[in-house]
């Protein structure tokens, strides 16, 4: 925990500048890179790479000890689906333990217990006093029995303050067409897939076993849900959509490649119970500021929905695939961060044959609980260069987001499996 | 064979970034003129309009989402099962190790020498070397996949 005086000097950097840098570095001992592990970031933040794991890291956690926990989308050969990594004194980590044998994506932790989902099912750990698991052989089965149909598998989670656990179970369909991702196949009536999937079930954390029938299903229309919080300001659900593909592709005839690029907007959502966010029926156009009837389901690219399907709280650039979402409530990064969103953007594929996008870390302003003002990329270049994003070639796809204890903020890559950690005024 | 060996060089790890192109085509110079130019012209077009965006420009696919045409016997290997995931689509298939979450569409509406083109291409582009396909060989797949 940052004390009061410590705070005092963050704050003070803006003002005195390098003079504050140099207070600082007696007190704390991390040390960004010299390159700033690649990323380019706002003046005054530097990121170290935590470690390079080589494994799909997915989400990520951090106990209240400082034990990070990284969800894995497919086990090492050990076996080992979660990653428990501890740090040294400058902040570069190494793995001291795995466990779980299972892929999957969603990881959460609470003081005394740690989530973690593979595609089908979501399990709890016990946490003792220093923040490591009691059990890794045995977790608490949570839920159980959620539909993996390989397309948008990812069982993303995360929790309330009234002991209740959010889960995204993903569409397993582009638009829910009688013939997916085909060339002119239009939608099916009441489209049958939102039954069991395409939106977020609210179950008990501390209920054992459940499936459907236990939960609730909390919002639906949401195509696929990767990156989620809880916003504890206003005590709500956000969420981060991935918006439909391949308008173009499909519907030749009514988008060119630019508007099939640009359309839909990825959409962030703030969710009350029982809201249906409009998926397959609509989608977002961004430019029109319009909720938009898909072509599959009598659209034209002019028509504008009728229906009464929940609005964006804030939308952003087409298909650049947000699959983390973090309030950030610590008080190492500047005051305007606090309480605000950072959206860790994996990267887009299907812009093509535009140049592709994303490979960044966004920040959303908040104010009292709700989006304010533009967004601004927070940290690029996880792809290494610009041509690389252009090209859909990457070198690293962020896509889990942690606050540390001392307010520093963790990305992970599931590309490279490098961890990286950006703080504040450290260099 | 040798145009094997170069593909398998070509698949090191450390040849896997950079420049594995140059080094198939000229191993590889005597097939490439058994490839029918106009073949390989239609079959591009076909392959920016049909498939580029989710294979992508570089023939490389998306990382566990769309799978690459490169360097794989699912591309290179036998005709019959290749044309067969045109005329089928195809989802969940194991590839070279990978899954991949992506549905692939069928495109039985497309030709079979819209097919032998397309297919010709991708057999030839992207570091790819291997016979071209002809529409009367996707005929009969196509006439087999009926039954």
């Amino acid at each position: 925990m940052k004390s009061a005086t410590s705070r005092y000097l963050l704050l003070s950097t803006a003002v005195i500048g390098s003079l504050s840098l140099f207070a600082l570095k007696n007190e704390d001992k991390i040390v960004a890179d010299a390159d700033n592990a690649g990323l380019k970031l706002p003046a005054g933040f530097g990121a170290l790479k935590v470690a390079d794991t080589g494994t799909r890291a997915r989400h990520i956690t951090v106990t209240p000890q400082g034990t990070i926990f990284v969800k894995l989308n497919r086990p090492t050969k050990e076996g080992q689906g979660i990653l428990q990594l501890r740090e040294g004194g400058t902040g570069k980590a190494s793995v001291v333990a795995g466990f779980g044998n299972y892929g999957g994506t969603g990881i959460y932790s609470t003081k005394d217990y740690l989530y973690a989902s593979s595609d089908e099912e979501v399990f709890r750990y016990k946490l003792n006093a220093k923040g490591e698991v009691t059990n890794p052989t045995q977790p608490e089965k949570v839920i159980t029995g959620l539909l993996n149909r390989q397309q948008h598998e990812s069982k993303s989670i995360t929790l309330d303050q009234a002991g209740n656990i959010y889960v995204n179970v993903g569409a397993y369909a582009n638009s829910c067409q009688v013939k997916d991702r085909q060339k002119g196949s239009m939608g099916r009536p009441n489209c049958p897939i939102l039954d069991s999937a395409g939106g977020i079930w609210q179950f008990r954390a501390d209920k054992l076993n459940q499936t459907y029938g236990d939960g609730t299903r909390y919002a639906t229309g949401l195509r696929n849900v990767v990156g989620l919080d809880w916003n504890a300001q206003s005590n709500q659900l956000f969420v981060m959509q991935h918006g439909r593909d391949q308008l173009h592709d499909n519907f030749p005839e009514l988008y060119d490649t630019k508007e099939s690029a640009e359309l839909p907007a990825e959409c962030l959502y703030a969710l009350n119970k029982g809201d249906n966010a409009g998926w397959p029926y609509t989608y977002f156009d961004p430019a029109k500021n319009k909720i938009m009837v898909s072509p599959e389901y009598g659209g034209d690219g002019k028509k504008v929905s009728t229906g009464s399907y929940l609005a964006p709280a804030m939308a952003y650039p087409a298909h650049t695939a947000p699959n983390a979402l973090l309030f950030y409530t610590g008080t190492m990064f500047p005051e305007k961060y606090r309480n605000g969103a950072f959206i860790a953007f994996h990267g887009s594929w299907n812009r093509a044959p535009e140049p592709q996008k994303g490979y960044y870390v966004v920040f959303q302003p908040f104010k009292n609980g709700k989006p304010s003002g533009p967004y601004e990329v927070f940290a690029d270049n996880f792809a290494g260069t610009p041509e690389k994003a252009n090209a859909g070639r990457p070198d690293h796809k962020p896509c889990g987001l942690a606050q540390g204890t001392d307010g520093s903020l963790y990305v992970t890559d599931d590309k490279a499996g490098s961890i990286y950690r950006i703080v504040y005024a450290k260099k | 064979m040798f145009v094997l060996g170069a593909l398998a060089w070509a698949a090191t790890p450390a040849a896997a970034q950079k420049k594995p192109v140059s080094k198939a085509r000229s191993a590889a110079k005597p097939a490439a003129a058994a490839i029918p130019a106009a073949s390989l012209a239609l079959g591009k077009t076909l392959y920016v309009q049909n498939c580029l965006s989710c294979h992508q420009a570089d023939g490389g696919g998306v990382d566990r989402i769309n799978a690459p045409l490169t360097k794989t016997t699912w591309v290179l290997g036998d005709k019959a099962p290749l044309v067969k995931v045109l005329l089928n689509g195809m989802q969940g298939v194991e590839i070279d190790g990978e899954r991949y979450a992506n549905v692939m569409p069928a495109f039985d509406y497309l030709t079979d020498q819209q097919l032998a083109d397309v297919l010709t291409y991708v057999r030839n582009s992207f570091g790819n070397k291997a016979s071209a396909v002809k529409a009367t060989e996707v005929k009969a797949v196509r006439a087999a996949n009926k039954k």
